[in-house]
């Protein structure tokens, strides 16, 4: 392990992703002690609207002449809570999904994946969009939405990373001992697999801020005085060309946290699963 | 696998995937807790206009029969009204889907063009200071918010230089329709102005949609091309003395290209998700920003209309990819 | 009569993230016009390495190159980067070891015969931009369907249109042959040409290499670890070990008295009716850290102290029996012994 430690402390990106993610870790955790104005999320002050960055308000103020710094710290929270809750009911479903499908072959786990594939045939965000507008605005119909729709992927990379290994003579041997299929699963096949489903739950993380943040900007999240970046990148679109910088800090903001978690990936890749390692 | 057998599996799962879309979009849309009559027929409707509107669209009928109406509608080409445009809904498609085909196929050309040289130059220098920059501009592309890139495009373009306007697809009006791709039909017309313009209009939508895309492409085309080039066989060539243009340009770069091919499902999932996004910032009058209009506003009739069609888009693409594979590697492995 | 290949003193190494890896140390070569010359030595010698270093494709910025030089036809091909360009695949060309790989999958045997013609067809000077006249291509198509029936490939014309996974090993290396004599070359590199086929193919693929070099006068550069097949096809044999030069002797000769310490063991290492076959002991020393002096001094039962603090040059003039070894066999002893 340390050998490894040192291979990933090497990586300049991944160093950087590492550190862009602890940044927003403690900007999630002390949000309260660190924002300026930590009364911003809900209150308003109509007479400080829409002032351009200052010592005051570091990134300036919105249409209720919060403070955005303040709010973006608390965003970060949301941020981070919506998209840990969501990638892990996501794999909490399609992981076991995957693993019995790839581990049995009979018409059981062929309807597993065909019902994987009919989610898979349309983007996710479109689905949802669906659900989340069905099941009304608000943080948990957003993760929800999001988990329903991204388990699938995770079903379908789990299943075909079973069947890989399925055929593998250790596998077939602790078969061929008597062992219950639950046991090969748990204690042979899952602990093989679990470098590619980590690599891929980081590069996830970021992909699923990205669709939260889309349903956010449509209006789809929880509803406003909330501190989600993506509405308030749509607040801001009314205020352009005035208000510049009413959109600048959220929207670098989720670039630095998606960024974030697809370089700290990328670096797990390459010290966890070099068959997909990619070549420096 | 030849051709026929990938058309044919491909054929016959496309059905019931359809039927499991349908299913899905339909559980969807009578979960929603408003009465599908009350949005038909209005706020201020009576009881009794109501209850004509419940039988006219047949909401009174337990739910698997409306599905089984729906589905037996659909098989014949009629995928109901559209509650706010009143239009069939078959026809808000088609004549959305140019608008959305113009724009997609304008940002895959400009991902292919740039993307596969970059890709190609990247995977040949490794780590030169051309690879570091486009790791940097591709890992990035790939985790900016497309709407907010979008937002940024439109400020500094068309509000602070006014050099590009600001959405829509075109200023007064279109050509003549031919092929509803507005750059054709101008072409066509060979009105320089129109085409002028209907370039102007797609050029920040079509770099939003393009840059993640793009971003796919270098990638995909760099670890291809870095695969390659230290396999057997470009060895065996350059110890022929090949000229290296012709290795590369030739033979590597054939090689590298069933790579990305097989990544070519995945641009396209990013495209129509970033179209749905994309359109619905630029106002571009395509299926995406319908799609989203017509779920914020509950109609679901159109909002099943248009997953079937992206859906049925879907398999139709993957069918291509897959028949593009097959003909780009005679080996078969599918 | 001059050399066509002249290797001398070339020193060679590879840079690692754990430092050099030396796997050429003061190699000397010679090949003489018409010659079939074979390089013998265990895997990991530095065979592939100098077939790779002669043919220029060594990975430009992992090697150094520390001495010594490699001329072919008077040309130096570690220096002058325009005139080996233009020597590879005419004067110089090359038979891979693995014929599965070494070709392209995506494209014909005919694009890559194609191609291989458009560049390096013998009936004109290089163009730059591969252009010919419909009368030399159509002599070129007649030469490509002419050898490969000369390769004993039936059907040549389906052979053309065929992709190179429809072809077997065998077919794939004749095809390789082809390749390698149609540029009419003076010199072919064969490097390892039969390991990665069936044992009843490679006897047949070395017959047709020998036969048509012979016929044709073309000198083959022959690298095998079998021992077995430098007898059936070479004129000499140059035997390697860890980079280093051991024993360069005629063939007969070689195998008759071997006077290295190292091919001795060797050669008994091979089984034989009524012997039991007797293996080296210790391994092959890494070349990141070579012993000093002669590299076989660990193994080598005839070791003494000079032997670590000096490096045996090369016995002898060119063409005669060399050994590098301070204490090499008498050949009195060798008849005694096997």
């Amino acid at each position: 392990m340390p050998a490894l430690l040192k291979r990933f402390a090497r990586d300049k990106a991944a160093l950087l992703g590492a550190g862009l993610l602890g940044l927003l870790v403690i900007a999630a955790i002390f949000a309260p002690w660190l924002a300026p104005h930590p009364g911003d999320v809900a209150d308003f002050h109509i007479e400080r609207r829409l002032q351009a960055p200052a010592a005051a308000a570091l990134f300036g103020t919105d249409r209720m002449g919060s403070d955005i710094f303040s709010r973006l710290l608390f965003g970060a929270r949301i941020t981070l809570m919506l998209a840990a809750i969501a990638v892990g009911s996501a794999l909490v479903i399609g992981v076991p999904i995957g693993l019995v499908a790839g581990y049995y072959k009979n018409w059981v786990s062929d309807a597993l994946m065909r019902i994987a594939e009919i989610f898979l045939a349309v983007p996710q965000i479109v689905l949802a969009i669906a659900i989340a507008q069905t099941l009304g605005p608000s943080i948990e119909n957003v993760i929800l939405a999001l988990s329903l729709t991204y388990w699938p992927f995770w079903a379908r990379l789990v299943y075909a990373e079973t069947r890989s290994m399925r055929n593998e003579v250790f596998i077939e041997s602790a078969v061929a001992l008597g062992a219950s299929p639950w046991r090969v699963i748990v204690l042979h096949i899952l602990p093989n697999i679990a470098s590619p489903i980590i690599v891929r739950t980081s590069i996830g993380m970021g992909a699923t801020i990205l669709t939260a943040a889309t349903l956010g900007f449509l209006g789809l999240g929880a509803p406003p005085p909330t501190p989600e970046w993506g509405r308030m990148i749509a607040e801001s679109r009314e205020y352009l060309p005035e208000a510049w910088w009413y959109a600048l800090a959220p929207g670098i903001a989720i670039f630095l946290t998606v960024l974030g978690f697809n370089l700290f990936g990328d670096g797990l890749r390459d010290i966890l699963d070099p068959r997909t390692r990619r070549s420096v | 696998m030849n051709w026929l057998s990938l058309v044919a599996n491909r054929l016959i799962w496309f059905l019931p995937t359809m039927l499991g879309l349908l299913a899905i979009v339909f559980i969807l849309s009578r979960v929603v807790p408003i009465d599908p009559a009350l949005l038909a027929a209005g706020e201020n409707a009576t009881a009794e206009q109501l209850q004509q509107v419940r039988e006219r669209f047949g909401f009174d009928k337990p739910l698997p029969v409306q599905f089984l109406r729906y589905v037996l509608d659909v098989a014949q080409g009629n995928f109901g009204i559209s509650l706010f445009t009143q239009q069939p809904i078959i026809h808000d498609l088609v004549a959305r889907l140019p608008a959305t085909l113009e724009l997609t196929l304008v940002a895959v050309l400009v991902a292919a063009l740039v993307g596969i040289p970059l890709g190609v130059l990247c995977g040949l220098n490794r780590n030169s200071w051309l690879d570091h920059i486009l790791r940097v501009v591709t890992v990035s592309g790939l985790a900016v918010a497309s709407f907010w890139f979008a937002m940024q495009l439109q400020f500094l373009f068309s509000m602070k230089l006014g050099w590009l306007p600001l959405s829509g697809r075109i200023e007064g009006f279109p050509p003549t329709p031919v092929t509803n791709l507005m750059v054709v039909d101008a072409l066509i017309e060979g009105d320089g102005d129109m085409l002028g313009d209907a370039l102007r209009h797609l050029a920040l939508p079509a770099l939003t949609l393009a840059l993640p895309a793009a971003a796919t492409v270098v990638r995909f085309t760099r670890n291809g091309v870095i695969g390659v080039i230290n396999s057997p066989s470009v060895a065996y060539q350059k110890a022929m003395g090949f000229p290296r243009r012709v290795i590369v340009w030739k033979y590597v770069l054939r090689m590298a290209m069933t790579a990305t091919v097989t990544q070519l499902g995945l641009i396209f999932g990013i495209l129509l998700a970033g179209a749905v996004v994309v359109e619905t910032v630029f106002d571009w009058p395509g299926l995406g920003a319908y799609a989203v209009r017509s779920i914020l506003q509950s109609d679901y009739n159109a909002v099943m209309g248009f997953t079937l069609c992206t859906g049925a888009l879907f398999v139709f693409i993957n069918l291509l990819v897959d028949l593009l594979q097959a003909a780009i590697d005679p080996r078969g492995a599918t | 009569m001059a050399p066509l290949l002249d290797i001398a003193k070339l020193s060679l190494s590879f840079r690692t993230e754990s430092g050099p890896a030396r796997v050429l140390d003061q190699i000397d070569l010679l090949v003489q016009p018409g010659e079939i010359v074979g390089l013998v030595g265990e895997s990991g010698c530095g065979k592939t390495t100098l077939a790779r270093a002669i043919l220029g494709t060594l990975p430009e910025r992992l090697t150094e190159i520390g001495s010594g030089h490699i001329r072919l036809d008077g040309v130096d091909m570690l220096r002058d980067d325009q005139a080996t360009e233009r020597l590879r695949g005419r004067v110089v060309t090359f038979v891979p070891q693995d014929p599965f790989a070494s070709f392209n999958p995506l494209f014909r045997i005919r694009a890559q015969i194609g191609d291989l013609m458009r560049w390096k067809t013998p009936r004109r000077t290089a163009s730059r931009f591969g252009w010919r006249s419909r009368a030399e291509q159509k002599a070129d198509d007649e030469a490509v369907l002419a050898m490969l029936d000369t390769v004993q490939l039936p059907q040549p014309r389906r052979i053309l249109e065929k992709y190179p996974h429809e072809l077997s090993g065998g077919q794939r290396q004749r095809v390789m042959i082809a390749m390698a004599l149609l540029p009419e070359p003076r010199l072919i590199i064969a490097d390892e040409p039969t390991t990665a086929l069936d044992v009843t193919v490679q006897a047949q693929i070395l017959g047709l290499l020998r036969r048509l070099a012979v016929e044709r006068g073309v000198s083959v550069l022959f690298t095998t670890h079998d021992l077995g097949a430098a007898w059936e096809i070479c004129d000499r044999v140059v035997v390697m070990y860890a980079g280093q030069t051991a024993e360069i002797a005629p063939r007969e000769a070689f195998f008759a008295h071997p006077r290295h310490p190292y091919t001795r063991m060797l050669l008994q290492s091979l089984p034989e009716e009524g012997r039991d076959a007797v293996g080296i002991p210790g391994a092959v020393p890494s070349p990141l850290q070579p012993p000093p002096g002669c590299r076989f001094n660990p193994r080598c039962p005839r070791m003494t102290g000079i032997c670590r603090d000096e490096r045996p040059a090369l016995s002898g003039q060119h063409g005669a029996h060399q050994v590098a070894c301070h204490h090499p066999v008498a050949v009195s002893e060798v008849a005694g012994n096997v």
